[in-house]
């Protein structure tokens, strides 16, 4: 890089300066300054509006002690592990499959990944209307002649979040497979021809050799679908509003009835601060591995 | 990769995956296990990812007797496209009767202004990250890019209090600025990647012509890279009209995007539900990303290839 030797250094950095001056405003004052609000502010008894009276921990003990809140929370993790175990195992044999040098690759990715371009707001809406138990799939099946099938998990508290799941996942998946599709391009073909020669089965070549290979990719992957796991809003209020009863509640949920028709911004500001927290846990681990080694990503 | 592959002969036998064999076609078997397996396991699943699609359209072509008594995945007997106007034209959320075709129009000025915003400002920016850096940009990238993990609402409340200052909060234009500022992570990544990877001898040969900073950028580097825009334009569009939590926190109900408006037609608890017009509605929503998509192609792959892998 020669940039020294170039002329008038002021007028060049002025330049690149104004230019960066949204992303400078969006890291400082947004993102750090908005952080720090937040979880400032989760320390006080802000209620209507957000007022500096300082309570300690007291929006967490009440948050911890809130049955709502810890459904969200349950829900979160099994919706979390569904997501995550489904979404990387199907979409992983769906890359595989689409590997395998087969006919109208083209058309069968823009099938599974077309659900992709869709809000989750559509997505929730569609399968609202699919598991409706009067209309739906319950309802066909039933009228085939196997009168007792039952299969309503939007109206059954119990099963509720797996609903949301399957929704969720046949939104979702297409984005993984079309990623893990990417990292098998980039095995080499020479990994292959000496399996073959080796004589290892298929099966056992992806699962010792092309999915260790992978990990870089798989690494990207998971912290794609844990930070989107997190965020899981729109699908639930689109699909359920978070019912039967607070049933289906997840905690962004919770976050933004909170904050803005109870009116308790302190609850709102704690149970965000827990979000952040959590996601801290899942990135910070990721960021260390991937970046620890080396001064630029 | 994917044309390099495709190139290759096709693997008969077993295994797939396998080596070049000797040159020429190898004989096809169409018909073997493997082909069985294979395309019948992809063929269901195409089947199970498009039912949802199918069951929309077909539902919204149908009179509401014809779904009270039929089956959903039957096609319509009559087909009518009574839904698709009412929908659009006088379905009701609360008190306004004229459909989704005011959310339609909130979300195209919402989009185009923030499509156009975002991309300014992240393009620009990327471009001063990649060519001209000056001290202390790197951390502000940085901060940027671990931003972009932050939980929204961790950050929507003060945002609030930020767009009631400066007298936003509840208009287009603050809306249009919460987009700029949420997409600004990842278009920069994209953008500031795509310069850095353009030769740096072209960058040079213009600084000995005189150019400068706007000029560089607005006569090499941004007519250089049309297709990163185009992505970036694919991405921010799906994106920005997909979005229910901003629009439903910065938006009044007479400015409302399509995606909150909606979900206010099919999930109001007033009135007979008519499952034919909210079906109608669905797809109306979910007609402009699907188009961006099906238009784009591989270039909507790319994109989301780009902003998820190096994200």
């Amino acid at each position: 890089m020669s940039k020294s030797e170039r002329p008038n250094p002021l007028f060049r950095n002025l330049n690149a300066k104004v230019a960066s001056i949204p992303m400078i405003l969006t890291a400082s004052v947004v993102f750090v300054g908005g952080t720090l609000w937040t979880v400032l502010y989760s320390f006080t008894n802000s209620k209507l509006l957000p007022r500096l009276n300082f309570v300690g921990l007291d929006q967490y003990y009440r948050l911890w002690a809130t049955p709502r809140w810890l459904i969200s929370i349950e829900n979160l993790l099994i919706y979390g592990a569904i997501s995550l175990v489904f979404s990387l195992v199907i979409g992983f044999l769906l890359a595989a499959l689409l590997d395998q040098k087969i006919r109208f690759e083209d058309t069968f990715r823009t099938i599974f990944l077309y659900p992709f371009a869709l809000s989750f707001i559509v997505t929730g809406l569609v399968w609202q209307w699919l598991l409706n138990p009067d209309f739906g799939i319950q309802h066909v099946v039933r009228d085939l002649g196997w009168t007792s099938f039952s299969f309503d998990p939007l109206y059954n508290s119990s099963i509720v979040i797996y609903g949301i799941s399957i929704a969720a996942l046949w939104q979702g998946t297409g984005l993984i497979m079309c990623l893990m599709l990417a990292g098998l391009r980039g095995i080499d073909e020479d990994i292959w021809k000496a399996a073959r020669v080796d004589g290892i089965p298929m099966w056992k070549t992806y699962l010792f050799i092309v999915i260790p290979m992978m990990r870089p990719v798989f690494i990207t992957t998971l912290v794609i679908i844990a930070s989107g796991i997190v965020k899981v809003y729109d699908l639930v209020v689109a699909q359920t509003s978070g019912g039967p009863g607070i049933a289906s509640e997840v905690p962004a949920k919770y976050v933004y009835d909170y904050m803005f028709f109870a009116q308790n911004l302190g609850q709102g500001f704690a149970a965000s601060t827990m979000m952040l927290l959590s996601v801290v846990i899942v990135v910070v681990p990721w960021a260390y591995l991937e970046f620890g080694g080396r001064k630029r990503g | 990769m994917a044309d390099q592959a495709v190139s290759l002969p096709a693997g008969a036998g077993a295994v797939g995956r396998e080596a070049l064999g000797p040159s020429g076609p190898k004989p096809r078997h169409v018909f073997s296990r493997r082909n069985i397996f294979l395309y019948g396991t992809l063929i269901v699943m195409a089947v199970y990812y498009l039912l949802p699609l199918y069951v929309m359209v077909v539902t919204s072509l149908k009179g509401m007797p014809e779904i009270r008594l039929g089956n959903i995945f039957a096609p319509p007997l009559e087909i009518t496209f009574e839904p698709w106007v009412k929908a659009w034209a006088t379905a009701c959320t609360g008190l306004n009767c004229d459909g989704l075709s005011r959310g339609f129009w909130n979300s195209v000025r919402i989009t185009v202004p923030s499509v156009l915003l975002s991309i300014a400002i992240a393009s620009v920016n990327g471009y001063a990250l990649a060519n001209w850096r000056f001290k202390g940009a790197d951390t502000f990238f940085v901060i940027l890019i671990v931003g972009a993990f932050i939980p929204y609402q961790v950050m929507i409340y003060p945002i609030v209090i930020i767009l009631r200052e400066i007298g936003l909060y509840g208009s287009l234009s603050g809306l249009v600025i919460v987009h700029s500022i949420f997409g600004m992570p990842i278009l920069t990544l994209l953008f500031r990647n795509y310069f850095a990877s353009m030769p740096e001898e072209l960058f040079r040969a213009a600084r000995v012509d005189g150019a400068g900073f706007w000029g560089i950028f607005l006569r090499i580097m941004a007519p250089m890279s049309l297709p990163i825009f185009v992505v970036a334009i694919i991405l921010q569009v799906t994106g920005i009209w997909n979005d229910f939590l901003f629009g439903v926190v910065y938006t009044r109900p007479d400015t409302y995007p399509m995606t909150v408006q909606l979900n206010n037609i099919v999930n109001s608890v007033q009135g007979v539900k008519e499952y034919n017009v909210n079906m109608a509605a669905t797809i109306l929503t979910g007609l402009v990303p699907l188009i961006v998509y099906f238009i784009s192609g591989k270039l909507f792959v790319r994109g989301i290839a780009a902003g998820a892998v190096k994200g």
